[in-house]
């Protein structure tokens, strides 16, 4: 394995996510007025977040119990508005004491 | 300037922290593609993906072609098309090439969380602090990988590693309770997602986002199309 190789390979990877991730920014200046692609646009961070969220977050946790008990504990806090700190480490914290538990009992 | 620097940093760290745990994972599979320390600290600050770099790490390893390498990074990376279309309608009209480029350069699933949580037009330096500080963690977190290989315990690299996942909840379930339609989207996503996880195993996850995302949302705006007041986001 050369350097040159691995270094090429690093700058090429690095260009073309850069080029995905800056195309549309740059390109469209203005405010959407079409009433489809304006609401396609609304919801497509929520449609994407969740499509992410679920099932990966029950396969991050190893055990579908703390997994589930981790979506749940979560969904809670964020619902009453507990925000992104606190609801992270209330999921981390229930993975852990679940895993522990099933794991001691 | 300071208050929201501030809030950069106080929303990037915690960012950083499950970064930290994911990218140190990363780091022990850039170690077996033969990467330096140094180069594996530069290919997860410049690329700042987990499936792009994880494609990029066993692409190394597997001795590709460039242009193969670029056509798996660029399908890995595709959902960041759309979360920069999206991102491109929150932000002023009158923002500069500049700052559009390196507002771009700053998406990762969660910081483009950070930036639909933003109320109404986005702040730019908000952004950037909270992408700097967490990219800079995620790329340590490689970079520790690459040296240390495994010193965390195991379970506290997997409690660390669902960290992203409580965040997304925390973007999602508040603008689901002003909104009906986004409430009934959430269950749908999931629902979808995990159905297509099972019947279509050989989808890559990044490409399952990408053609659930184009689908569910495309079908939500047909059926719902949004209201003026509600395009520029729901406030938080």
């Amino acid at each position: 394995m050369n350097e040159a190789y691995i270094w090429m390979s690093i700058l090429i990877a690095a260009g073309v996510s850069l080029l995905v991730r800056t195309l549309p920014l740059t390109l469209i200046r203005k405010q959407i007025q079409n009433p489809f692609l304006k609401s396609f646009l609304f919801y497509v961070p929520y449609v994407t977040l969740a499509v992410m969220t679920f099932p990966a977050m029950i396969e991050a946790a190893k055990n579908p119990v703390a997994g589930i008990a981790a979506l749940a504990v979560g969904t809670v806090a964020a619902w009453l508005n507990a925000g992104l700190f606190p609801v992270a480490v209330l999921t981390c914290l229930t993975v852990f004491a679940a895993n522990w538990l099933t794991q001691t009992v | 300037m300071r208050r929201v620097i501030l809030r950069g940093l106080r929303d990037g760290f915690p960012i950083g922290l499950g970064y930290f745990a994911v990218a140190f994972s990363l780091g022990i599979t850039a170690r077996g593609a033969g990467l330096t320390p140094l180069q594996g600290w530069i290919a997860s600050f410049l690329n700042h993906a987990s499936a792009g770099e994880y494609a990029l790490y066993s692409m190394i390893a597997a001795n590709a072609a460039f242009w193969e390498l670029a056509a798996v990074i660029f399908v890995t990376n595709m959902r960041y098309l759309l979360m920069s279309a999206a991102l491109s309608q929150r932000m002023g009209s009158d923002e500069r090439f500049g700052r559009r480029m390196l507002t771009g350069f700053c998406i990762t699933d969660e910081i483009f969380g950070l930036g639909i949580a933003w109320p109404g037009t986005l702040n730019c330096f908000y952004l950037w602090t909270a992408f700097l500080l967490a990219d800079v963690m995620w790329a340590s977190g490689t970079l520790a990988g690459i040296v240390a290989g495994n010193v965390l315990p195991g379970n506290v690299v997997t409690a660390l590693s669902v960290a992203i996942y409580g965040m997304f909840l925390a973007i999602i379930i508040p603008p689901a309770r002003k909104n009906r339609v986004v409430a009934a989207l959430v269950p749908i996503s999931f629902l979808c997602s995990f159905g297509a996880a099972r019947l279509l195993p050989a989808l890559s996850e990044g490409t399952r986002t990408v053609i659930l995302t184009v689908v569910i949302s495309a079908a939500a705006a047909l059926l719902f199309p949004v209201q003026d007041e509600q395009a520029g986001g729901v406030k938080a």
